[in-house]
């Protein structure tokens, strides 16, 4: 069973200068029991899918156009919002990007993770028995004496691995974290990632896991969505992606070798050009202006190709191999 | 938490230290002679001279601001100039219902102020929160002994529902609060508006950040997000707001006190300085003064048991 089907959504957020067409014709699945990671530069609307799907957009936010479909029964984009209320925490767990402001702080951490278990049958005593087990498990030190401290008192790693003890808590069906490891230093982040892979195959969910970091992608993931300027140019598995790229975009991130990369640089390497602006978003294909294989069909929008096995690219010449894609 | 106390204690002394002597300056400046004025124009003049002996008015100024900042700080402010009791009796017998006043002020500020910022907040652009947002002007621009007077003329005077002057019967708590209710309301009407305001503002704040978010993405239940994670946030800087304010509701008291014929600090000071009774108004400016920095303090340490971060930079 695919966990999450993502169907041609669009999501447009209303500003002062016109409408803002963040999310075009997005489609992917997370399917059961496997890491999808979500790549794009910052600005092309992972945040944007993560609010859409756990309806949390903004006030000025609406998905208009298509289906976001949740173990193959609940239409997210209609769902009431008490149902949908049901479905965030217990089935549908976050972590959210900024791992220094996601707890709050002015509760100390086990009446945090005491709340979040309001709909939970089991004793005080027993949820803060599974508060602590959670906190050894993300490895907080003394975890039984951190239930009465407050955020404000743990460093950001471990704020941030407070907040993933608190998603995996609700032992959810979909785990999703958005850049859950890019606050934090680099042996650190490889712990997180081990732990994050660790607790998802003892928890058996499916994740989908946003993040700058090629390398880590790499590492952690099953399949791979590239996005761009708020579409999805790329998906795939981690081989098909890395191993043969189709889209000149995602050609062109993984020019720097990712091993080599995650040395050197923590975040995508940098493209000339700019993303075109949301809110007027170009007729043709949305790369065009920074494509070095642009032709004159891509003033029209390209397709969806299917390049077998799952692995599509919305670009005109998806069906050559991009010459510049490197041997993972 | 105990060396922070000591400081907060220590500053709070220079203040009262620095308004001393501002006052001690502001008296001995002050043209006319305190022993003609208390004695009145048919004394004679050994009898002035008497008591300006017993004043301490014949000695050098710096003896008579040493002697009059050591007596405050033991208690001792003079006596009164008409009947002779001392100033500290004077004034501490008028301070309770003064202190009744503003608590009875801050009890409808908060009381009132705090939910319509809250629903304002969470109503936001709504035809509630602009119609809170109108009232929160309205009643901070007009000011209180306006408040106080309209107030005792509709509902003491017009409907009859509440009593309209006095403090009420000595020792009958129920009649004293009834007589309460149109004076604090007059004192704390506008602070309505400025803690709707306020709380408005921070909780539009808070509910963007993203523990906030945090909270929603665990399926919290709104009220507990609104008024468990928010609010006791967004409240803190209303504590804060309230502990300077006190000195503006000091002053509506007077005002209150004047218009309900209370008695009061503020009522004490107001006749004081029409039969230019020097000592009285010293030693009610002194006392208030030590009033608004101790009801400061005791904010600063509201503030630090709401706050587990500014509790642990005590
Ligand atoms: N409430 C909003 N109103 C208007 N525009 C918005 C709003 N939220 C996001 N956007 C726009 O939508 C686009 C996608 O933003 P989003 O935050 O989803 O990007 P992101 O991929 O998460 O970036 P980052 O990696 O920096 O977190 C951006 O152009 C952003 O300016
Ligand atoms: S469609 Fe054209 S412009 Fe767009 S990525 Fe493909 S080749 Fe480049
Ligand atoms: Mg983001």
């Amino acid at each position: 069973m695919t966990t999450l089907r993502i169907d041609n959504l669009n999501v447009t957020f209303s500003t002062e200068a016109g409408p803002l067409h963040a999310l075009k014709n997005v489609s992917f699945d997370v399917p059961e029991n496997r890491i999808v990671g979500i790549v794009g530069e910052s600005g092309c609307g992972k945040s944007t899918l993560i609010n859409a799907i756990l309806g949390l957009l903004a006030d000025n936010g609406s998905v208009d156009g298509g289906s976001i479909l949740f173990e193959g029964q609940d239409e997210l984009t209609t769902l009431p919002p008490s149902r949908m209320r049901d479905l965030r925490g217990p089935r549908i767990a976050t972590v959210f990007q900024d791992p220094m402001g996601a707890l709050n702080p002015v509760i100390s951490v086990g009446k945090q993770m005491l709340n979040i278990q309001y709909r939970s049958p089991l004793s005080k005593e027993e949820k803060l028995n599974r508060a602590v087990e959670m906190l050894e498990l993300v490895r907080i030190p003394d975890a039984r004496a951190a239930l009465v401290r407050y955020p404000h008192q743990f460093s950001g790693g471990m704020k941030q691995r407070i907040a993933i003890a608190m998603a995996l808590m609700m032992e959810p069906a979909l785990l999703i974290a958005d850049e859950p490891t890019t606050a934090l230093d680099a042996t650190l982040e490889v712990t997180t990632i081990e732990l994050l892979k660790d607790l998802q195959q003892k928890i058996g969910c499916s994740v989908m896991f946003i993040s700058h970091h090629l390398g880590v992608i790499a590492e952690l993931c099953d399949d791979v969505v590239v996005m761009y300027a708020g579409e999805v140019v790329e998906r795939g598995t981690v081989r098909q992606i890395f191993q043969d790229p189709r889209h000149p975009y995602t050609a062109r991130l993984l020019e720097c070798d990712p091993a080599r990369q995650s040395e050197r640089t923590r975040n995508l390497p940098t493209i000339p050009g700019e993303i075109p602006d949301l809110r007027a978003r170009p007729t043709g294909c949305i790369f065009a202006n920074r494509c070095d294989r642009v032709s004159d069909a891509c003033s029209a929008p390209p397709p969806d190709k299917d390049i077998g096995g799952g692995h599509i690219a919305r670009c005109f010449v998806a069906d050559t191999p991009a010459e510049t894609g490197v041997t993972a | 938490m105990l060396s922070y106390f000591i400081k907060r204690l220590g500053l709070a002394a220079a203040i009262v230290s620095v308004a001393m002597f501002l006052l001690f300056c502001m008296i001995y400046l002050i043209p006319g002679d305190p022993a003609s004025v208390a004695l009145g124009p048919r004394a004679t003049e050994e009898m002035r001279a008497a008591l300006r002996e017993k004043m301490g008015l014949n000695q050098p100024v710096l003896v008579q601001f040493w002697n009059f900042y050591i007596g405050a700080w033991t208690g001792d402010l003079g006596d009164e100039v008409l009947s002779g009791r001392p100033v500290t009796t004077v004034v501490l017998e008028q301070l309770p219902y003064t202190l009744a006043l503003i608590v009875g002020g801050i009890t409808w500020s908060v009381a009132l102020g705090i939910p319509l910022g809250c629903w304002a907040a969470v109503s936001r652009g709504s035809w509630a929160d602009r119609v809170v947002g109108i009232l929160s002007v309205a009643v901070i621009a007009v000011p209180s002994f306006v408040i106080a007077i309209y107030a005792l003329l509709i509902f003491a005077v017009e409907l009859r529902w509440l009593p309209a002057i006095g403090a009420g019967e000595p020792g009958n708590l129920g009649d004293q609060l009834t007589h309460l209710i149109l004076p604090s309301l007059a004192v704390g009407l506008g602070w309505v508006g400025y803690i709707a305001r306020m709380v408005r503002a921070s909780m539009l704040e808070v509910l963007e950040a993203s523990h906030i978010r945090t909270a929603r993405a665990f399926g919290l239940p709104d009220r507990t997000i609104t008024y468990r994670y928010a609010l006791s946030i967004a409240i803190l800087p209303t504590v804060t707001l309230l502990g300077v304010g006190i000195g503006q509701m000091l002053s509506s008291a007077v005002f209150a006190e004047i218009v309900f014929a209370r008695p009061g600090v503020g009522k004490l000071v107001y006749d004081a300085i029409l039969t230019r009774n020097f000592p009285i108004v010293t030693g009610t400016v002194l006392i208030t003064t030590v009033l608004f920095v101790l009801l400061n303090l005791l904010a600063d340490l509201i503030i630090g048991a709401l706050d587990p971060r500014v509790r642990s930079s005590f």
